[in-house]
């Protein structure tokens, strides 16, 4: 991490400060390699989703926040939410209820890749590689919950992000498919060379992801 | 600054547009009233002030019972209105029976006022369906009986009308706030505290809930004081109101009228705010009963009557509405139909032939001026609400301005509006009567979007950007078809409302761009009830059929969508 300057790779926070009425939420500097997960604990209310939020350029206006994130050592500050490409995941799948499955990570492919018979099989193998082979035409509704979470984890790989933010994405699943989710999100963005920032209360999402940890309150 | 797409550069301007397009109607509707009330007008060779128009006002006979008839019927018909929707929420929220009522709201609120009314009236009256299943058995009626109804002298028939259309209209937007609330759980802790079910009601949700639908109780005294179509139908006749009496001012051949009308328009004006301050009244003297029973303790345990008698009333409203429709269904098919017998003794589609020639122009007329007015307050209200959501709270001049043409009372803009479109160059044309159906359109349209768009979970949207959508394929893509039923829902309530409007399409459209609903008043003199069952029945079948396709399209588009279907 000695390295500094535009060639550096992964997500850096540059003194990123956020601000409720002049109340600190959180004050922050960190960097998170590809691959590795920056870990932010704290209670309910403490402010650790606009973290999220301003990373991913959907703060809301009643918020002050300051500092600087670089993705690959490139600023994204002026960006609008759809040029970042943070990919998203939060504690609820968030399916297009009016799309089916293939039609969800359809809809998430990059729109340069044209040809629609590599758009389909990108999503086919997508849903493979999740263990949802033969749910392309699914109703999304009709998913087992764990189904879902995958889905919705499929849905933001298929879109090329070059960052993960993980907003409690597991607390709403069971303790066993908890395990599990963990396990395939945090080994996907490794195998990927994702840098994630993962939001959380539970201490084993942090004990999971290993990397550094950030608690606020 | 981030850069703007296009449609998100139009979209900033929208709500001004809005704002323009309900606030210069209405205002210069005012200033075109009250310029000729002071006897000014220009146009007419009258270029001084004076009283005379209101000394004209004052001397037409009955004035006085006209002004009170206004306020009694006004007053009594939005404090029961008030009532029964207050109560029957209370009695029936969280019942078996609820869904299934609530589902029947929004067609029953579709029926345009003169619809509801003929229906009312051809169930009540001497020889309707109610006297005719009791006779001659109990009553021992052979003929008719000779009661004045409708169009009794204390307007009873004329404040039931308007009770059977405010109620649905105010339990509409109680439902919409008890959402809002946290409601089974603050009736619970009441009713574990030993209070009666209504009790409770009273004393924990109702003042929330009240300051939420304040705002649309005025709108109803404003309304039920100045109805003219209702007042036509069911109202007494001789004297009749003063929205009435203002009419026929203004209808009158001598130009001269127009004065007297201008001036009685600008007596209700003040009508209509005596009437808010005599509520505010009321609402105190409520405030201050329910703060000495809060403190009281008393629990009211034993309300069970009560709570049944008021479910009772509300299913009783609906079969009410939904029967006279019905009913005016039978009668446009009735042949011959002797007094004291239940159902006709034949029937014929003599009425039907005889009507439909007539009926086609202002039929195409209705659908056009529907069509027309609700998809422009849809598209306006989508691009209000979609560059807000992201921007600065809604602006006080915005809801201001969607409130302004539901409190002010229709006459009062609508006299000097009718001035103003000749004098702009507007005219009479179908434009005119285009920009007065937004007028009246949008803030039904706004308030139906605005509280679907409040239910749609913003994290979708978030989603479909982080995936690297721009905000009009989100828009495009992701929230508009999550919200096509509400969306198609909000443009049905336009077009109905749009359908069954009569002041402004009468009074603006010169009676040269008649609509169903201006011919079906104009049979309330003496036309026969077949006829009249034609045209009332196409009247509320019109706006029913927009609730249907709002209903129907998006099921069969979203047929194997579990996740799309109706709440």
């Amino acid at each position: 991490m000695a390295e500094l300057g535009n060639q550096q790779t992964g997500l850096t926070l540059r003194s990123v400060s956020i601000r409720l009425r002049g109340r600190l939420l959180l004050d922050l500097d960190a960097h998170v390699t590809p691959g590795s997960v920056l870990t932010v604990m704290g209670p309910s209310g403490s402010g650790k989703s606009t973290l999220l939020a301003f990373i991913g350029g959907f703060l809301d206006t009643a918020f002050e926040a300051a500092g600087t994130v670089l993705i690959d050592g490139q600023d994204i500050g002026g960006k609008t939410p759809q040029e970042r490409h943070a990919g998203i995941l939060f504690q609820d799948p968030l399916l297009f209820p009016h799309m089916s499955v293939g039609q969800n990570l359809l809809f998430a492919i990059p729109s340069e890749i044209r040809m629609k018979s590599e758009r389909n099989s990108i999503a086919k193998s997508m849903l493979a590689d999740m263990d949802l082979d033969g749910c392309f035409d699914h109703d999304p509704a009709r998913l087992s919950g764990g189904q879902k979470a995958r889905v919705a984890l499929a849905r933001t790989l298929v879109s090329k992000p070059r960052a993960l933010l993980l907003d409690e994405p597991f607390s709403k699943l069971d303790s066993a498919l908890r395990q599990q989710m963990r396990l395939l999100v945090l080994g996907l963005a490794k195998a990927r060379a994702l840098p994630v920032v993962l939001v959380t209360h539970d201490p084993a999402d942090a004990e999971a992801a290993g990397g550094q940890l950030v608690t606020i309150d | 600054m981030l850069k703007q797409e296009p449609l998100f550069r139009v979209a900033r301007f929208a709500p001004f547009v809005v704002i323009l397009l309900l606030s210069v109607p209405v205002l210069a509707g005012l200033l075109g009233t009250l310029l000729p009330a002071f006897s000014y007008l220009p146009a007419l060779g009258r270029d001084t002030f004076s009283f005379d128009a209101f000394r004209a006002v004052f001397v037409e006979p009955n004035i006085w019972r006209s002004m009170l008839l206004s306020l009694w019927t006004g007053f009594a018909a939005t404090a029961i209105s008030v009532l029964i929707a207050a109560g029957v929420l209370a009695a029936g929220f969280g019942t078996k029976g609820w869904a299934r009522l609530t589902r029947l709201l929004s067609p029953i609120l579709s029926v345009p006022h003169a619809a509801a009314a003929y229906g009312l009236m051809v169930l009540v009256m001497p020889s309707g369906f109610v006297a005719r299943l009791i006779s001659p058995e109990l009553t021992g009626w052979q003929t008719p009986p000779d009661i004045l109804i409708p169009n009794d002298p204390w307007g009873l028939a004329l404040i039931a009308g308007l009770v059977a259309k405010e109620v649905p209209f105010l339990l509409l937007l109680l439902i919409a706030a008890i959402g809002q609330t946290d409601a089974s759980r603050n009736l619970h802790i009441a009713s574990a505290l030993g209070y009666g079910r209504l009790a409770g009601f009273f004393h924990v949700l109702w003042p929330q809930l009240y300051r939420q639908v304040r705002f649309a109780v005025f709108a109803v005294l404003a309304f039920s004081a100045t109805a003219v179509d209702v007042a036509i139908i069911l109202g007494p006749s001789a004297p009749s109101t003063l929205s009435v009496q203002l009419v026929r001012w203004m209808n009158d051949p001598d130009l001269a009228m127009r004065f007297t009308a201008s001036a009685g328009a600008v007596v209700q004006l003040l009508l209509v705010l005596l009437l808010f301050v005599l509520w505010m009244g009321l609402e105190r003297v409520l405030e201050f009963v329910r703060k000495s029973l809060e403190i009281s303790g008393m629990r009211f345990a034993m309300d069970g009557a009560l709570t049944a008698s008021l479910r009772f009333a509300g299913w009783l409203l609906t079969l009410a509405t939904l029967g006279g429709l019905a009913l005016l269904a039978l009668w446009s098919i009735a042949g011959l139909w002797p007094f004291p017998d239940a159902m006709p003794e034949s029937y014929t589609l003599k009425a039907w032939m005889r009507a439909l020639p007539a009926v086609m122009a202002p039929m195409a007329t209705t659908f056009v001026l529907g069509v027309t007015s609700a998809s422009m307050a849809t598209v306006m209200g989508i691009l209000c609400l979609a560059s807000r959501s992201r921007s600065k709270p809604a602006s006080r001049l915005f809801n201001a301005s969607l409130a302004l043409p539901l409190i002010v009372p229709q006459t009062a803009f609508l006299f000097g509006l009718q001035i103003a479109a000749i004098k702009s160059g507007i005219g009479y044309g179908m434009t005119a009567l285009v920009l007065v159906h937004l007028v009246f359109v949008m803030p039904y349209v706004f308030l139906s979007l605005g509280q679907a768009w409040q239910a749609l979970d913003p994290r979708y949207a978030l989603v479909a950007q982080a995936l690297g959508k721009s905000r009009t394929q989100t828009l495009l893509r992701v929230e508009l078809p999550l919200l096509l039923r509400p969306v198609l829902t909000a443009f049905a309530v336009g077009f109905a409302v749009s359908a069954g409007l009569y002041l402004p399409t009468l009074l603006v459209g010169a009676g040269r761009l008649p609509t169903i609903t201006t011919e079906a008043v104009a049979l309330a003199s003496g036309a026969n009830r077949r006829t009249i069952g034609v045209y009332a029945f196409l009247q509320a079948v019109i706006p029913f059929a927009g609730f249907v396709l709002a209903f129907a399209l998006p099921a069969w588009l979203f047929r194997n969508r579990a996740g799309m279907r109706a709440a």
